[in-house]
């Protein structure tokens, strides 16, 4: 079964390939059947290799499909990796990603036949490319993988292709992740200097050897790429904006595919990491910093998805944190059970929206308690577990994190368990503006306030289920030998940090009060939001520092006067100016040519006594040379 | 005689031929004068050979020939340039009734 | 015997073009000619590296000690190929383009097609430098004859440059030539020379081919005729300028300049990979501000450029295997691009991007090829130029004869950010918003262009996902041109 994994991201493939190419021909009905089917497909393929690859001491298998760049020393096969990391991530990725797919078919149902065609080609391309990052056996295949998700997330945000701003949205998008991109591709030139190979296994194994320095430099750029795609600072702003997509798409990116790609490479590359500690602050500090920079923006967004937007950035930043901290398993924890309620949570806003037609400001909202009873009980379940309050799965995941935090540094933990208050908060303002209180649309959005169809709510369901239960596979072990499933699993892929996280964990007392303080704290902010905001929605304009968190600390203003605007300004100088000048001294050289030609003509007079002259003369200065120069 | 003297003559002919191509106009006195400097050069040449051949009678008969062979080209040339100058000049004359050389500048045109 | 008939059949079809006097019958019989180039190529790289078939020699100039002596050779072929692919798309693609005395166009178009097949088959320097000025003088009155408005002035500037570069390479060829022991103009009596010159005159010699081929590429800041002629050129003209030409200095610096003076390319190799760098940083950068597409492109070609010519000089396998890839990518890709230039031109009688907008709504089949291309151009992994680009880089850093490849890399990838916001701007403002009273009549792509520019895709993604077969093809001559470059072993 295992031989046969080229087959998972291949079954995508051909969907983009049928659906891209007989869009014209296809109707909607076969196009959402191809789209959906070879997902689930890819999903059944992934559920029995992950069954085969769950056995007790499965060794990981890697599968050469060819060879692909092979020059010199340097030889890069096309070969895929199954271990328990990817076949984790195989699952997240295939599962989740049909569950928005069949979610789309209805929420895209108004868009005409090939457009409806090149929306399903554009997802499933995003899912292959998101499933070749995880297969690839090296570093060139996750690259691969790394800039198509890249790609995707470009011709999705820009779907609708006629609003400018939204071009704009994944223009920036493709721009963002090339920078990061760009570091990941020095790191990779400098594996290949420094190892010989970008092999996953051969990395690491030569790694143990090399010097701190280089280590620390090459996770570095690895971690500048991750920024890019995980949309941390200093290349966050891209994820928000790319909210200008449709609302499936948005889930897609959160919780799926694309943001995940940097926790999951950094979590494959952990024995590069765990031999840098320099590398692993940065990480730990860049996360958290992001954790509370994007926590403090959410709380004063009205966009439903700007809210849910932030909220995503600063759950990366968890996970980084948890990476940087060394707790590899909690971060990997976390992508999943954020993959589930993220996505969840986008969904539900894809399903308010269809039912307030469009309309996206919570402030325009209010009450749908009563219209829109499946998205309101699911999205409560995901606010919940995004909160973190036992037992639903948020709260697992953050808990192991903020655990490995403490273990690192109590400060560490203080900002974690603020963020968290923070999430707590804003979450449920948004749940209590949206849902509770009274509606404030207009009276035609009421009339047409409708729950959305089966093919929407199913979806929801599901995940809503898995984002309450998820937490089990991880139960921490201070309640009860053993029973952290997930830890269990990961073991081969993390096992040499083994000693750093169990040390984290170290005092089942200890770790009772951190699990105390946490839930105390997610309550606290529930509770804060639910009892200010399901009466009296914050519904006034910002003002003074709400001002500046409503604007988003005026980053993206900064960037444009620091980075894109001298930018601009040095590309007009050399077209005008040096660019003039150049071409201004090709033409100086013929215009002298010909200045000196017209001169020249002057010379010749056609008066015969003036050659004779000339000649009389230019003797008598050869006579002169040749009397006083050459002695 | 001593060379000098052949010198200082050859010098003042092809002097006098520079400054009356230079000075005068009219095509026939400049060919005249253009004549007279190559005769100048044909002077000095024979002047010079006969005074190699001098010095050198004792152990090289055919020393010095060389210059009045010389002489004999240059004449020939001249003799050729000449028939050809002549004939323009004619044409010329035919043409526009004039020998002056300034009138002749119309190629610049 | 299959050199001989690579540069005869286009030779004597483009003579033979001139007494066509009838413009349907010359475009058909050009492309005829053209395809049996193609036919010819695939012959060439279909009989194995050893066959005899592959070379030519026969006397020439004999009292010059110049022999008509021609090859293939790894590199030969793929640049051949490039060539013989390049010129039967170009016919298709602008078959609908109109030309007055249209015979003449084509009969010179494959003139300067085998101008081209002539130079990268040239195994003596004398018939390199023939065939170099074979290759140019058609492009001239190419450009004089059907340009556009400035097109005097143009091909002016165009004509001179490249002059200047000729005459200096031809003075370098000439010393070399008179310091052959045996006085002969042949490729091996050259390579044999590169241990007896001292350092330096290899140094003058350096920069007096560097600069004509630094021309031809052409590099900062020699550049300034391209974008001009470009933009004045017809389009099938540019086509194979920017296709096809401009490779013709990569070429000659890898076999007739850096093999040759191992010492002086070694010497001035960093100062030159500055001025690569300085083109690839400044080109894209002035790219960012192009109304023209034309212009666009050729800046864009510019920058590639400038990373193919700074790979040759970090002297690694990686590095000069992604030469060898990169300029046959970069002449697919290009000539993807200038297509569709075309075609927007020929509908919409603008180049200018300020003017365009909406068309993927009009015109989708072009949005969506256009976008592959373009996306290629930026070099995305699964596209051709990504393996190109990924060798040419990872040469770059892992050079051994330069102590700056890390800053070289590091400033030069900045050009793979650069690309992505050009070429992003441009798709974004010629092919999405909303259309305008020009833009409204657009009209999708017809057959023939389509094939060719699903041609060019498949080509994109096939090399993207399988390199292997064209790395193979110049392992040979990768090995060969890297021992005789190994400035320590003189």
């Amino acid at each position: 079964m295992i031989q046969l994994v080229w087959l998972v991201p291949v079954l995508p493939l051909a969907g983009f390939l049928i659906n891209g190419l007989f869009r014209n021909s296809l109707s909607k009905g076969m196009t959402g059947i191809v789209g959906c089917g070879v997902l689930l497909a890819s999903f059944i393929l992934s559920l029995l290799i992950f069954g085969e690859v769950r056995h007790e001491g499965f060794q990981s298998v890697t599968v050469t499909l060819f060879d692909f760049i092979s020059v010199d020393k340097l030889h890069i096969p096309f070969a895929f990796q199954v271990d328990q990391l990817s076949a984790l991530f195989l699952l997240i990725i295939t599962g989740v990603g049909f569950l928005i797919h069949l979610y789309s078919t209805a929420y895209m149902h108004e868009e005409e036949a090939p457009h409806y065609a090149r929306y399903f080609s554009y997802l499933n391309l995003f899912v292959f490319s998101m499933l070749l990052l995880v297969l690839g056996a090296n570093y060139v295949i996750l690259f691969i993988g790394w800039e198509g998700v890249g790609l995707c997330s470009y011709l999705l945000i820009g779907y609708w292709f006629k609003n400018v701003d939204y071009t704009n949205a994944a223009k920036k998008a493709f721009i963002m992740n090339r920078i990061g991109d760009l570091g990941f591709l020095i790191a990779i030139f400098w594996m290949i200097n420094q190892f010989g190979s970008v092999t996953f296994g051969e990395v690491f194994s030569a790694a143990q050897g090399a010097p701190v320095k280089v280590l620390t430099g090459i996770t570095l750029l690895l971690f500048v790429g991750a920024t890019g795609k995980s949309a941390q600072i200093p290349l966050y702003t891209w994820l928000p904006d790319a909210m200008a997509g449709p609302t499936p798409v948005s889930a897609l990116i959160h919780a799926a595919t694309m943001v995940t790609a940097g926790i999951y490479m950094i979590a494959r590359s952990n024995i590069l990491y765990s031999l840098a500690p320099l590398t692993q602050n940065v990480v730990a500090i860049i996360g958290l910093a992001t954790a509370l920079l994007a926590a403090t923006i959410a709380l004063k967004q009205n966009d439903i998805k700007k809210v849910l937007a932030y909220s995503t950035v600063s759950q990366l930043g968890y996970m980084f944190l948890g990476l940087g901290v060394g707790a590899y398993t909690g971060a990997v924890f976390h992508v999943m059970t954020h993959a589930f309620f993220k996505a969840l949570l986008f969904l539900g806003a894809g399903s308010v929206i269809h039912a307030m037609g469009g309309e996206q400001d919570i402030r325009k909202m209010g009450g749908l308690r009563k219209h829109v009873g499946t998205t309101h009980w699911t999205f409560l379940v995901g606010c919940i577990a995004i909160a973190g309050i036992p037992p639903f799965s948020g709260f697992f995941s953050k808990d192991e994190i903020l655990a490995g935090a403490f273990g690192k540094s109590p400060v560490y933990y203080a900002v974690g368990v603020f963020t968290a208050l923070l999430t707590a908060f804003y979450m449920f303002r948004l749940y209590a503006t949206t849902f509770l209180g009274n509606f404030r649309g207009t009276h035609e959005q009421e009339h047409h306030l409708h729950e959305s169809p089966a093919a929407m709510t199913i979806p929801l369901v599901v995940l809503a289920l898995l984002a309450a239960v998820a937490g089990f596979l991880g139960v921490p072990e201070a309640f009860a030998k053993d029973s952290h499933w997930l830890a269990h699993f990961l073991d081969p892929i993390f096992a040499h940090n083994a000693t750093a996280e169990h040390a984290a964990e170290a005092g089942a007392s200890q770790e009772w009060m951190l699990m105390g303080i946490s839930v105390a704290v997610a309550l606290i902010g529930v509770i804060a939001a639910w009892t200010r905001f399901s009466k009296k929605p914050d519904l006034a304009e910002p003002a003074g520092f709400g001002k500046v968190l409503a604007n988003k600390w005026y980053v993206d203003e900064l960037y444009d006067a620091i980075i894109v605007r001298p930018l601009y300004a040095i590309s007009k100088f050399l077209n005008n100016f040096i660019e003039r000048f150049i071409d201004w001294i090709v033409n100086g050289v013929g215009r002298l040519v010909q200045y000196g030609g017209r001169q020249l003509r002057l010379l010749q007079s056609g008066q015969v006594g003036g050659y004779v002259l000339l000649m009389v003369v230019g003797i008598l200065v050869l006579f002169l040379v040749e009397l006083f120069v050459k002695k | 005689m001593p060379i000098n003297y052949y010198i200082f003559l050859s010098l003042a002919l092809f002097c006098i031929g520079v400054a009356g191509v230079l000075t005068r106009r009219n095509a026939i006195i400049i060919f005249m004068c253009v004549e007279l400097m190559l005769n100048a050069v044909n002077l000095l040449l024979v002047a010079f050979s006969k005074m190699h051949q001098h010095a050198l009678a004792a152990g090289n008969p055919g020393a010095g020939i060389d210059g009045q062979i010389f002489v004999f080209f240059i004449m020939v040339v001249a003799a050729a340039e000449v028939s050809v100058g002549l004939a323009i000049i004619v044409m010329m004359y035919r043409n526009t009734h004039s020998t002056d050389v300034n009138f002749l500048n119309r190629l610049k045109h | 015997m299959i050199p001989v008939l690579l540069i005869a059949i286009p030779l004597v079809g483009g003579l033979a073009g001139f007494f066509i006097k009838n413009d349907k019958s010359a475009r058909s019989w050009s492309l005829l000619v053209s395809l049996a180039a193609l036919a010819v190529s695939l012959w060439g790289l279909s009989v194995g590296a050893k066959s005899p078939l592959l070379n030519a020699d026969a006397e020439w100039l004999p009292a010059l000690g110049s022999r008509f002596a021609v090859g293939l050779d790894g590199m030969g072929q793929i640049l051949c190929l490039l060539t013989a692919i390049a010129f039967p798309v170009i016919f298709i693609a602008t078959w609908r383009d109109e030309y007055s005395k249209s015979w003449n166009f084509y009969a010179l178009m494959l003139l300067s097609q085998a101008g081209l097949l002539g130079v990268f088959l040239a195994m003596d320097a004398l018939l390199f430098y023939f065939f170099w000025e074979l290759a140019l003088i058609p492009v001239y009155f190419l450009c004089s004859q059907w340009g556009g408005e400035k097109r005097i002035q143009a091909t002016f500037k165009f004509f001179i440059y490249t002059f200047v570069g000729s005459l200096l390479m031809l003075v370098g060829i000439i010393w070399l030539y008179a310091h052959t022991p045996d006085h002969s103009f042949s490729l091996k009596s050259f390579y044999a020379l590169r241990s007896s010159i001292n350092g330096t005159d290899q140094v003058w010699l350096f920069w007096l081919f560097f600069i004509a081929f630094a021309i031809k590429m052409p590099i900062w800041p020699l550049h300034t005729w391209q974008p001009d002629t470009y933009e004045q050129s017809p389009t099938a003209t540019t086509m194979v300028l920017s296709g096809v030409m401009v490779k013709m200095g990569v070429f000659g610096v890898i076999r007739w300049l850096a093999p040759v003076l191992p010492l002086g390319t070694w010497a001035w190799g960093d100062t030159a990979s500055g001025f690569c760098i300085a083109s690839m940083i400044y080109a894209s950068l002035v790219a960012m501000q192009q109304d023209d597409l034309k212009r666009l492109i050729a800046y864009s070609s510019i920058a590639h450029i400038g990373l193919m010519a700074l790979a040759i000089f970090a002297t690694t396998t990686t590095g000069m295997q992604g030469v060898m890839i990169q300029m046959f990518n970069h002449g697919i890709n290009i000539i993807g691009m200038w297509i569709v230039v075309d075609l927007i031109e020929r509908q919409m009688g603008t180049r200018k991007i300020s003017e365009l907008g909406g068309l993927a709504q009009k015109a989708p089949a072009l949005a969506i090829l256009l976008v592959i291309v373009a996306l290629a151009n930026v070099a995305l992994p699964l596209t051709n130029a990504f393996v190109g680009e990924f060798l040419l880089f990872s040469g770059v850093y892992s050079s051994k004869v330069t102590e700056y490849n890390v800053v070289f890399t590091v400033v030069a990838a900045l050009s793979i950010i650069l690309s992505a916001i050009y070429t992003l701007n441009m798709i974004q403002k010629v092919f999405f918003g909303n259309t305008n009273a020009l833009t409204e009549k657009a009209k999708d792509i017809k057959l023939n262009e389509k094939v060719v520019l699903a041609a060019i895709v498949v080509l994109i993604v096939v090399i993207g996902v399988y390199p292997k077969p064209v790395l193979n093809l110049t392992k040979e001559t990768v090995d060969m041109i890297l021992t005789k470059m190994d400035y320590k072993k003189i």
